[in-house]
């Protein structure tokens, strides 16, 4: 996936939308190379239970780095469908591959209101150089 | 905001090598270039350099420096012989540390004697504050000489030989804990056998002017040998497995010496500082919580504040953790009761809820090849 493509949420996750065989609206997410540029040196990742139902914007797990922890909020409401298994192996694909292989959740989403809070391409790379400062 | 912030001399080498600028006890200071654990790993197995500038440094001139200075830390400073430097603490009357300390006893070239103490940033006023108060009387001169000068810590295996071109004296003639006034750079400054990481190697205390030159040759000499500068990130890392305590965390004006294992740092016989009667009665109070270093066997890092728990409860406190990059697990410091400081003691730590396992070791977790 191209990073252009993507929509971000302020918080650093960025979505991709697609529909499944049964034509229902697909997330699939991730976390940006700006995030985790910025946490450098990951160590650990917490993956959520597949079936877990999220709101918009809760935490479904966490990343860790030798410096800090941060959370990974859900960018959008819906029910946890897969999870990437291999971070837990192959933490380096957050870094290496970040909208592809090193993507993290893939929510069946039951409430698209929370689509239209998230940034393009665009308004993100902006909120990120605003960051870098 | 950040224009409030001290910079070092070094501040514009870091900020355009990539160095993450953050607010360090009023300092603007590097926590990392690219990675911690990459910086961290160069100073294990080559050298690693670092900008230390923001550590207070204060000079004591005039005959009264040796008992001024004597009647204020928790070791003898009397006798301490030139070139010699000592880590002690100073502690308040009650026995609680104010900050923990190197005291250098040195020789100018008129080989005239003076002292220099080197503070934590973070109490360098506090300590200035401090020596003033206790100063009447007192047959001395005290300078504040942070900002005049430079401080640059070269650590690691390759440290010496990194060094040794670019100062008069051999740096591998000086002992461990032993300093001397010389030539570095082309001028004048103090070269020691000191650090905080665990790993051989030196500081250099130099004028901030002739600092950025200095540092590049070092820097240029570095790379190709492995070598990194690191920022605070891998300072933190590298003391932390080596054991060493950190003023604000595992040190605090509520924590005696004996508590924090720096009981070897405490003299008592025939002394008189403040404290000096309160630790006498500390010493052996079996009831105050005591430094504890922990391993964890799971992924997830303990972090400062969180609760250690025995059977459930929580009996104690994480002052310091980080992920190992040596050892490639979780550690942590912090205060338990004295009977779980035992090594192989099992406690648990409360990680955002999650209770993960962890064995009390010996400190510190991580020694140097010899």
């Amino acid at each position: 996936m191209k990073p252009q493509e993507l929509l971000y949420a302020k918080t650093h996750e960025w979505v991709h939308v697609d529909r499944d065989s049964g034509g229902q609206k697909l997330a699939t997410v991730g976390i940006s190379h700006f995030a985790v540029e910025a946490l450098t040196d990951l160590v650990y990742i917490e993956l959520p239970e597949v079936g877990r139902h999220v709101k918009a914007g809760e935490s479904f797990g966490e990343v860790e780095s030798v410096k800090a922890v941060s959370d990974l909020y859900s960018p959008v409401a819906g029910e946890i469908v897969d999870v990437n298994g291999s971070l837990t192996l192959k933490l380096d694909l957050l870094h290496d591959d970040p909208y592809a292989a090193g993507w993290i959740v893939k929510i069946k989403i039951s409430d698209e209101s929370g689509l239209k809070n998230l940034l393009d391409y665009k308004t993100y790379e902006k909120q990120c150089a605003e960051e870098g400062h | 905001m950040t224009s409030l912030l001290a910079q070092t001399p070094l501040h514009a080498w870091h900020a355009a090598h990539g160095g993450r600028m953050v607010d360090f006890a009023g300092w603007s200071m590097p926590v990392q270039y690219a990675s911690i654990v990459a910086e961290h790993n160069a100073t294990r197995t080559a050298v690693g350099l670092f900008d230390v500038s923001h550590m207070g440094r204060i000079r004591f001139d005039g005959p009264g420096s040796e008992a001024f200075l004597d009647s204020l830390v928790t070791r003898r400073v009397a006798g301490m012989k030139p070139g010699q430097i000592r880590y002690a603490l100073m502690t308040n009357d009650e026995g609680g540390i104010l900050d923990d300390v190197l005291v250098y006893h040195l020789h100018d070239k008129h080989r005239a004697a003076y002292y220099l103490l080197v503070v934590n940033a973070s109490n360098r006023q506090k300590i200035w504050g401090w020596l003033d108060a206790h100063r009447p009387g007192a047959d001395l001169e005290l300078r504040d000489a942070t900002v005049d000068t430079a401080m640059i810590a070269v650590q690691g295996p390759r440290a010496l030989e990194i060094v040794r071109p670019y100062t008069a004296l051999d740096p591998s003639t000086l002992r461990y804990y032993t300093g001397a006034e010389t030539e570095m750079g082309g001028t004048p400054g103090i070269l020691s056998r000191t650090g905080y990481t665990g790993e051989d190697g030196c500081e250099l205390i130099l004028p901030a002017e002739a600092a950025l030159e200095l540092w590049e040759k070092l820097f240029a000499a570095a790379e190709p040998r492995g070598g990194k500068a690191a920022g605070l990130g891998a300072r933190d890392t590298l003391r932390l497995e080596a054991g060493m305590p950190l003023y604000g965390h595992e040190l605090s004006e509520d924590i005696n010496p004996y508590q924090a294992g720096l009981g070897y740092a405490v003299d008592l016989d025939h002394r008189a500082f403040p404290g000096r009667d309160a630790l006498v009665k500390l010493r052996d109070d079996e009831n105050l919580p005591r430094r504890a270093g922990w391993e964890l066997a799971g992924k997830r890092v303990p972090r400062e504040g969180y609760a250690v728990l025995r059977d459930g409860r929580a009996v104690g406190r994480v002052t310091s953790g980080t992920f190992s990059p040596s050892l490639g697990k979780p550690i942590a410091m912090g205060y338990v009761p004295a009977e779980l400081t035992a090594p192989g003691s099992e406690v648990a730590i409360d990680i955002r809820g999650s209770h993960e396992p962890a064995t009390t070791v010996k400190l510190p977790f991580y020694r140097r090849p010899q």
